[in-house]
């Protein structure tokens, strides 16, 4: 089974203080670190764990900057056998069609039975780019998937629902899905590991190589244009308890004593 | 009259809160100047129509066997035809299971602009702005939409107080599905009940709830101890699953258990909008985190700025 996987560098969030410019234009933070979005890294082990049952390659696919190897790199040391870069700033202020039609570009004329990605991107969430791109490849798809499992040239595949269900449906290859965070346990990948595979060749390309032009990608192309930014509203807002430890856990166990009915 | 448009959404006979929340986010939005249409989709909907009267100015029903249940080939078949043939200045639906899958597709299908889980609409003299988040919750972003006579928008689910009931008279419009036999590639199975490990927090009185901020899954054991010593029931947040600290029967939110507790003890959970519609409603909730910025103390009555490890020894000391 060949089997192509989308990936993309995103900051690292969790723990930053994000503040934004006062004219709202811009967001300011200090050197967030850049890692692979969640999403894809699920999306990633899904795919080596296929490619282990039923044999066949896995190509890995990201759109960004040089920097960019990196996520290709850490795709390559936990199984790819291939990696394909895009690279060029014309694709900067792409929506999710543009992103889709990049990455759409590069893969099409490659023989491949399913199509990965995750379900969404860390910094945008869109939760667009990959069935974007199964409506571009015309290939049947299903989002949000927990667990795939192959039936000949068919997948029986697992969706996340809201309140604790899950939906199976079935469909038939080629097919594209989008991978939800949790659908498996991602290798963990070592210093040693991505020095292993530093000498596999990525294959990088551009809009022009591609033959897409700023119709079709890029800030012209795009659906949306950023009017600002602004910081979330605060709600009302939490009583927040000071003091020393001692002083903080003194008051919160009277808390939860009184609003919880202990002794 | 333009017409704001509004893709019903129901699982297993019960319409899904979606459905009011766009209803009363489209009211708001129309502001007497559109009409407003439901289109309900479904094999057989007599038990739900009932539920939207008053709530829309027209309801769309389509009833075939085929639409039973929700399904990405024959939804995508009738509701690009749909579009296409009404042009609604806005076509809402859902930003979740259903909707994420759908909306994609359906954009492109269309060729419509879309924008994906929007907290807040707006229609600028016909031309939609729309508001959402990026960066995990922390920054929110207000887009325009590039003209259009006609766009889709995807609501987050949760961000909008439902109506109950409306005066609007509804006409019900009952309409033969167009053909969409062909082109049928993904076929609905079966639902699935996730798996009941061990216990019910949703039963539970006091929840202590762990989230990423605990660090690494050895430290566990501490929120365990603390939660058995004051008779609590320990449940998480999604990373939390995710990594498989702990089973997916304790998770806390959208995709999990909503709860409603006496007391909810959110210990190293920022909030994340889906974890927050699981456990706004408890009675009280007390949370710690180290970042003073974090979501999780909008929804809290009490707040600790701290690590959960820090805090959580000394806090078992006092019972």
């Amino acid at each position: 089974m060949n089997i192509v996987v989308c990936v993309k560098q995103v900051p690292e969030v969790t723990d930053a203080e994000l503040t934004i410019s006062s004219d709202g234009s811009r967001i300011l933070a200090d050197d967030l670190e850049m890692d692979i979005n969640e999403w894809d890294n699920y999306a990633v082990e899904t795919a080596v764990r296929l490619k282990e049952a039923h044999g066949g390659t896995v190509t890995a696919v990201t759109m960004g900057d040089e920097d960019s190897e990196d996520v290709l790199r850490q795709a390559l040391a936990m199984g790819a056998d291939e990696a394909i870069l895009i690279d060029d700033e014309d694709f900067e202020g792409s929506d999710a069609v543009g992103i889709a039609r990049g990455l759409h570009a590069a893969i099409k004329d490659r023989p491949f039975d399913l199509l990965l990605a995750g379900v969404q991107s860390a910094d945008n969430g869109w939760g667009q780019v990959g069935l974007v791109l199964a409506e571009l490849l015309q290939r049947p798809y299903a989002s949000l998937v927990v667990d795939v499992q192959v039936d000949g040239d068919r997948l029986t595949v697992q969706r996340e629902l809201e309140s604790n269900t899950l939906e199976r449906v079935s469909l038939p290859l080629p097919a594209v899905l989008t991978i939800q965070s949790g659908a498996n346990t991602p290798r963990y990948v070592s210093i040693l590991g991505i020095r292993r595979v530093r000498n596999i060749d990525i294959e990088e390309t551009d809009a022009d190589d591609l033959g897409l032009d700023e119709d079709q990608i890029g800030v012209k192309s795009s659906s949306v244009q950023e009017l600002k930014l602004s910081l979330p509203a605060m709600g009302e807002g939490a009583e927040m308890l000071t003091g020393s430890v001692e002083e903080i856990c003194d008051q919160t166990a009277r808390i939860i004593r009184e609003k919880g009915g202990l002794q | 009259m333009k017409e704001i448009l509004v893709i019903a959404e129901h699982r297993q006979n019960e319409l899904r809160d979606i459905t009011f929340e766009m209803l009363t986010l489209a009211d708001r939005t129309a502001g007497g100047n559109y009409t407003i249409s439901t289109v309900l989709l479904g094999g057989d909907t007599t038990g739900l129509d009932g539920k939207l009267s008053g709530m829309c100015d027209r309801l769309i029903v389509m009833n075939d066997p085929a639409l039973a249940d929700y399904s990405a080939d024959a939804y995508l078949a009738v509701l690009s035809r749909l579009i296409t043939d009404r042009k609604p200045s806005i076509t809402l639906i859902g930003h979740t299971a259903m909707g994420m899958d759908l909306g994609p597709a359906l954009a492109v299908r269309t060729g419509i602009p879309y924008a994906s889980d929007c907290i807040a609409l707006e229609l600028d003299d016909g031309q939609l702005n729309v508001e959402r988040q990026i960066y995990g919750g922390k920054i929110n972003t207000h887009l325009k939409l590039k003209p259009a006579d006609t766009y889709l928008a995807g609501i987050r689910p949760g961000n909008v107080e439902p109506m109950s009931a409306g005066d609007k008279s509804t006409q019900l419009l009952d309409v033969a599905a167009p053909e969409f036999s062909e082109g049928q590639r993904r076929q609905f199975i079966e639902y699935i009940e996730a798996a009941m490990e061990d216990v019910d927090i949703a039963a539970a009185d006091i929840l202590v709830s762990v989230g990423r901020g605990i660090g690494k899954p050895e430290n566990i054991p501490v929120a365990e101890s603390f939660a058995q010593k004051i008779g609590a029931t320990l449940s998480c947040s999604r990373p939390v699953a995710d990594e498989g600290w702990l089973p997916k029967s304790r998770q806390v939110g959208t995709s999990g258990k909503t709860v409603r507790p006496k007391v909810y003890i959110a210990l190293g959970i920022s909030g994340a909008y889906q974890h927050q519609a699981g456990m706004k409603n408890a009675q009280t909730i007390i949370a710690v985190n180290t970042d003073p910025a974090a979501p999780i103390f909008n929804v809290a009555h009490y707040g600790i700025v701290g690590n959960v490890m820090a805090v959580l020894p000394e806090l078992e000391k006092h019972f």
